[in-house]
């Protein structure tokens, strides 16, 4: 979420009152933004240079609002609009209405587009802002804004760059185009494009280079009183909720108030089209449409004043006895999309928390997934087994899962991070074992024996799948004592099984066993893995030669990676395969 | 019953004399009478005053007691004395000397020439020989006095000091006299009862020794549960209280369809920049796609539809193809919808989720790149936010969290969207518990929901309602391989739902 600066006193100026800071939260809660934190100007800077606090507080220094906003409400993103929305909300103004300026055909401005632009930066949209009084206060926040629509729906310019000019120091027509870096007098870093966007006036003087330098000459200053601004971009939608925002924000410091004067983009191919379209969308919905979901019952008089509260002009009607709005979305509100949208300001406007509780009258059986049932039910019988729940990460970094392990990665199992942030996240784990004797090692200190255990899932690439992966469940248990466990239960277990761990499959052999799944006499084979010491390990079978686990004592290599002193004996089974 | 011990034997000699006689002015002597050492004595004095049968008051005296070299001059006589008396008349070589007086011989051969008792023959250093006719061994004498306890001058015991033969030792012995509890036949105490206590009957006669509960036990071996699964059992009870059925979320890989664009979330959202999503190597791409299901979707985008004006963008494929590992459950409510939307007639859901989900986020006390998401949602005819608001106060009181209020938010596929605050009695202030909203048209009506079918749906992570329940403040000490043993081994029971 978006988070705007905006001055205390400057803020309650706007507002025509000042409250509590109580007051404040409460009204931001209210209209769906929150007051983050409060600051100073002193503050800020204090922290940008890593200074301590020096616990002086100066009553000058002018108290600092950081207010978060929803992420596609652009017009929050300045205090003109964050103010205005305020008034408009807490009734104490009307919405505004924009106007684009009529201009003779003749003597509007224009902006010629070169065909070369298709290939990097199709779209400009533009318009004028005539007259506009700044003072210091106005002409930064004019900047910050442009910088928080950078930021966020611009992608940082990626999808729209705004460049802003002093068109004084202009002139016009414009035109648009697209040329190899060696026609241009200066060629910005880190493109590489046969050709790059570039904005001239009619006396070749460069505006800018989009998207990302704006050129000094034409740069906008305090005294500057015309401003001509253009966005170039990769989506035009975009192009032009970032144009609107800007006008209509700031035509309110115009000669005259809301007033945009209008610019013509002459397409190579003869089209012409006028910007700023600062029109509003029109919408008619049924009254029940937008109040039953909520769950309230209103007439439509009682609907008409929370949407204009929200800037949204409303009217009702009726069409064959049916109860209707008719709404006009401002240009500043892009966020509407569909009638919900307007459900949700009705709410907003309505307090969420006035709206009535009910309870949902359908009847259904609640329910678990089989398999997490039967893995809650092994997950019990191991802890009985006196073992002690893990729980642990499924990433880990490539050498845990297969250099520690004595593995190699063979390419055909593992899903592998694109863009992981750090090497720990480089590999979704294909066995639990690294988890266990990655907890072990955090907790080495611990009196042994030491015996535990965790049911999760590891993830193997998997062809048969949409997504090309799927998950296994996987029960795994770790013993470790001084001894490996050898012959410590072996009073336990028929028949020579000597490892302790051997008493966990047993146990789980037998709870699972015929006729949902089916053992022979030896479900013990030997095996010749690499993280375990030889002749100490063997893989668990069922009787049609299907594996369902493994278990063994975890070669000394292993151990010696992983910083573990003592022996170790380790299982793991497929828990899908017993279900 | 036990054989009678010596002890036995001691305790019941000790009580009879005291009985008689009162009182037992010296434990050692008295040991030596009843012909037991003064160790095994004090076991039983111990014993007995414990119960307070007799009453013991310890002397203590320091005093000079001979080493053992010290105590073999006494029997033999010192160095010195016994080399005078190994010469004979006519003197003997060093080496004879030697050979019988072994370790003395050094020693004497030093103080006998001393006192001037021996000499040597002129020009034969070899031969030792007699000056005295007999000596007065004054060595002995001293150790001999020492031991039988009577005054040496305390220049003397400086000298035995030095030369190691004596030390000091503290003794400590007992006066006893009848203790308030005194008998002359004291009960044995049962400690245990015992299947042959049982078998024989005399339970009845047993007197059984007092218990200290308060002593620490041995630990016993048993198993343990993670206390996140504990919450998570609880919370999965609350939801099947309610009627939800669990969906399968074992599926940790996911397209972008599935996660963002069937939800109605554009293809330049943020969520899908790298640095907020594990996109994926291997496999990088889903293989398969609902081509219909697809289509529609690619429309509402692009130029909506279902009464939306869409996000209007160019709208790409390879975007939606691209793997990762799913943000959110919500990408399996999806599937599980888009699934319901094909069952003809409709029938209406409720269902739950509690999986892990992944960020690429810097970990950190509140954040890890992996956390379990709490997911519920209802799916019906004529829902409605009311509705809403009216489960989650049932969930979330279940969960202890009774006054809870909304704050109005932004989420790409929810609308109304609602933040969960709930009121902390202990911190005193509103925290945030979960999100909440009503899925858009534009992501269940591609899907071929009926209209009219709206889904209430929230969302919120299990790790943040367990730290606070637990008083845990870094994440990490609660999820993943750094979590301590004995946080496990002293989790209270969960009581949540109770």
């Amino acid at each position: 979420m978006p988070t705007v600066s905006v001055g205390r006193d400057r803020l309650f100026a706007a507002l025509g009152r000042t409250y509590t800071q109580e007051e404040f939260k409460a009204l931001c809660f209210e209209f769906g933004i929150e007051l983050d934190d409060v600051t100073t100007e002193k503050a800020i800077i204090r922290k940008e240079k890593h200074l301590e606090d020096d616990g002086e507080v100066d009553d000058d220094d002018e108290v600092i609002y950081k207010i978060e906003v929803a992420a596609n409400r652009y017009d929050l993103l300045c205090l003109e609009g964050l103010a205005r929305a305020l008034r408009v909300f807490t009734g104490t103004e009307g919405s505004p209405v924009f106007q684009v300026s009529s201009i003779p055909r003749g003597s509007i401005l224009q902006m010629h587009v070169k065909p070369e632009t298709s290939k990097i930066r199709p779209y400009v949209v533009c318009a004028v802002l005539r007259g506009v009084a700044f003072d210091e206060a106005r002409y930064n926040s004019f900047i910050d804004l442009q910088d928080k629509l950078h930021q966020n729906i611009c992608r940082k310019r990626t999808l729209v760059a705004i460049g802003t000019h002093d068109l004084d120091t202009l002139q016009g027509p414009f035109s648009y185009e697209a040329l190899p870096p060696h026609e241009i007098n200066f060629v910005p870093l880190k493109q590489n494009s046969p050709v790059y966007p570039v904005i001239y006036d009619s006396n070749r003087t460069v505006l800018s280079l989009p998207p990302i330098i704006n050129g000094a000459h034409s740069a906008i200053t305090l005294a500057t009183r015309n401003i001509f601004i253009e966005c170039t971009a990769t989506d035009l939608t975009k192009a032009n909720i970032v144009l609107n925002t800007m006008v209509t924000m700031f035509s309110e410091y115009c000669e005259t108030k809301f007033e945009v004067e209008p610019v013509e983009v002459v397409h190579y191919d003869g089209r012409k089209t006028v910007y700023p379209d600062l029109s509003c969308y029109k919408m008619d919905v049924s009254l029940y449409d937008i109040l039953g979901p909520i769950g309230i019952s209103q007439d439509e008089k009682q609907v008409v004043c929370p949407l204009n509260k929200m800037q949204l002009q409303a009217e009702s009607h009726s069409l064959k006895g049916e109860p209707r709005i008719s709404v006009s979305v401002p240009p500043t509100r892009s966020d509407i999309l569909h009638a919900r949208d307007l459900l949700e300001d009705i709410a907003i406007a309505y307090g969420f928390n006035n709206v009535p509780k009910s309870k949902p009258k359908c009847m259904t059986i609640g329910g678990r997934q089989p398999l997490n049932r039967f893995s809650d039910k092994i997950h019990a019988e191991v802890a009985r087994g006196g073992y002690m729940e893990v729980l642990t990460f499924i990433l880990f970094s490539h050498e845990e899962n297969f250099d520690m392990l004595n593995r190699a990665d063979d390419k055909s199992k593992a899903v592998i991070i694109a863009n992981p942030r750090t090497s720990e996240f480089e590999v979704v784990r294909t066995s639990l074992m690294s988890c266990l004797l990655k907890t072990l090692k955090h907790n080495i200190d611990h009196p042994r024996p030491i015996k535990i255990f965790e049911v999760g899932d590891v993830v193997m690439l998997d062809s048969s799948r949409d997504v090309g992966a799927s998950n296994n469940r996987r029960l795994a248990a770790l013993y470790c004592n001084m001894v490996s466990g050898f012959e410590a239960y072996a009073n336990l277990i028929k028949l020579s099984r000597k490892l302790w761990d051997w008493w966990i499959l047993d146990s789980i052999v037998k709870v699972v066993r015929a006729p949902h799944v089916n053992f022979g006499e030896n479900y013990y084979v030997p095996t010749d893995e690499p993280e375990f010491f030889p002749k100490r390990q063997c893989k668990i079978v069922t009787s049609d030669g299907k594996q369902v686990g493994y278990l063994g004592i975890v070669h000394a290599e292993v151990l010696r990676k992983f910083g573990i002193p003592d022996p170790c004996t380790f299982v793991e089974m497929d828990l899908e395969a017993l279900l | 019953m036990a054989e009678k011990s010596p002890a036995a034997d001691v305790e019941a000699g000790l009580l009879a004399h005291l009985n008689s006689a009162g009182e037992v002015p010296d434990s050692r002597s008295f040991a030596s009478s009843l012909g037991v050492s003064h160790l095994e004595l004090v076991g039983v004095i111990k014993s007995l005053s414990a119960f307070r049968i007799v009453e013991s008051k310890d002397i203590i005296k320091e005093a000079w007691v001979l080493t053992e070299e010290a105590k073999g001059y006494v029997a033999k006589g010192s160095p010195e004395a016994q080399l005078v008396a190994a010469i004979p008349p006519e003197g003997v070589s060093k080496d004879a000397l030697k050979a019988k007086l072994g370790d003395a011989f050094d020693v004497g051969m030093k103080a006998a020439a001393r006192n001037k008792w021996i000499g040597f023959e002129k020009g034969n250093k070899d031969l030792v020989l007699r000056k005295v006719e007999s000596v007065m061994d004054e060595l002995q004498e001293q150790l001999r006095r020492l031991e039988n306890g009577e005054a040496v001058p305390d220049k003397v015991i400086d000298d035995l000091k030095r030369r190691k033969l004596i030390t000091k030792e503290k003794s400590i012995w007992h006066s006893l006299k009848k203790g308030p509890e005194f008998v002359l036949k004291r009960k044995t105490l049962a400690t245990d009862v015992t299947t042959e206590h049982l078998r024989s009957g005399d339970w009845k006669d047993l007197e059984f020794k007092d218990y200290n509960y308060g002593a620490q036990g041995q630990p016993i071996a048993k198993g343990y549960v993670q206390p996140l699964m504990e919450v998570r059992e609880a919370i999965e009870n609350i939801f099947i209280m309610m009627g939800f059925t669990e969906m399968p979320t074992n599926n940790f890989v996911e397209s972008s369809f599935w996660n963002f664009d069937a939800l109605f979330q554009p293809q330049q959202h943020p969520a899908r920049d790298s640095h907020d999503t594990f996109f994926l190597n291997a496999p990088a791409t889903t293989q398969q796609l609902p081509e219909d299901y697809l289509e529609k979707v690619k429309l509402v985008h692009q130029s909506g539809g279902y009464g939306s004006k869409g996000y209007v963008y160019d709208w790409k494929r390879d975007e939606a193809e691209k793997n990762l590992l799913r943000t959110h459950t919500t990408a399996v409510s999806t599937r599980m919808l888009y699934k319901l939307a094909q069952e003809k007639p409709f029938a209406p859901k409720r269902y739950y989720s509690i999986d892990r989900v992944f960020r690429n986020e810097a970990v950190d006390r509140t954040h890890l790149a992996e956390f379990h998401q709490i997911e519920g949602l209802i799916c019906d005819y004529g829902l409605t936010l009311g509705d809403l608001i009216g489960v989650l106060e049932d969930f979330f009181s279940s969960l202890g969290m009774s006054k809870l209020r909304f704050k109005p938010a932004y989420n790409p596929y929810t609308e109304p969207s609602m933040e969960i605050f709930s009121y902390h009695d202990g911190l005193k202030k509103w925290v945030e518990v979960g999100n909440s909203g009503m899925f858009r048209p534009e992501m269940l009506l591609p899907m071929g929901l009926p209209e009219g079918v709206n889904v209430i749906a929230w969302g919120l992570s299990l790790e943040r309602p367990t730290m606070i329940l637990y008083g845990i403040d870094n994440i990490r000490d609660l999820f993943g391989p750094k979590v301590d043993f004995n946080l496990i081994k002293s989790n209270p029971l969960c009581r949540l739902g109770l």
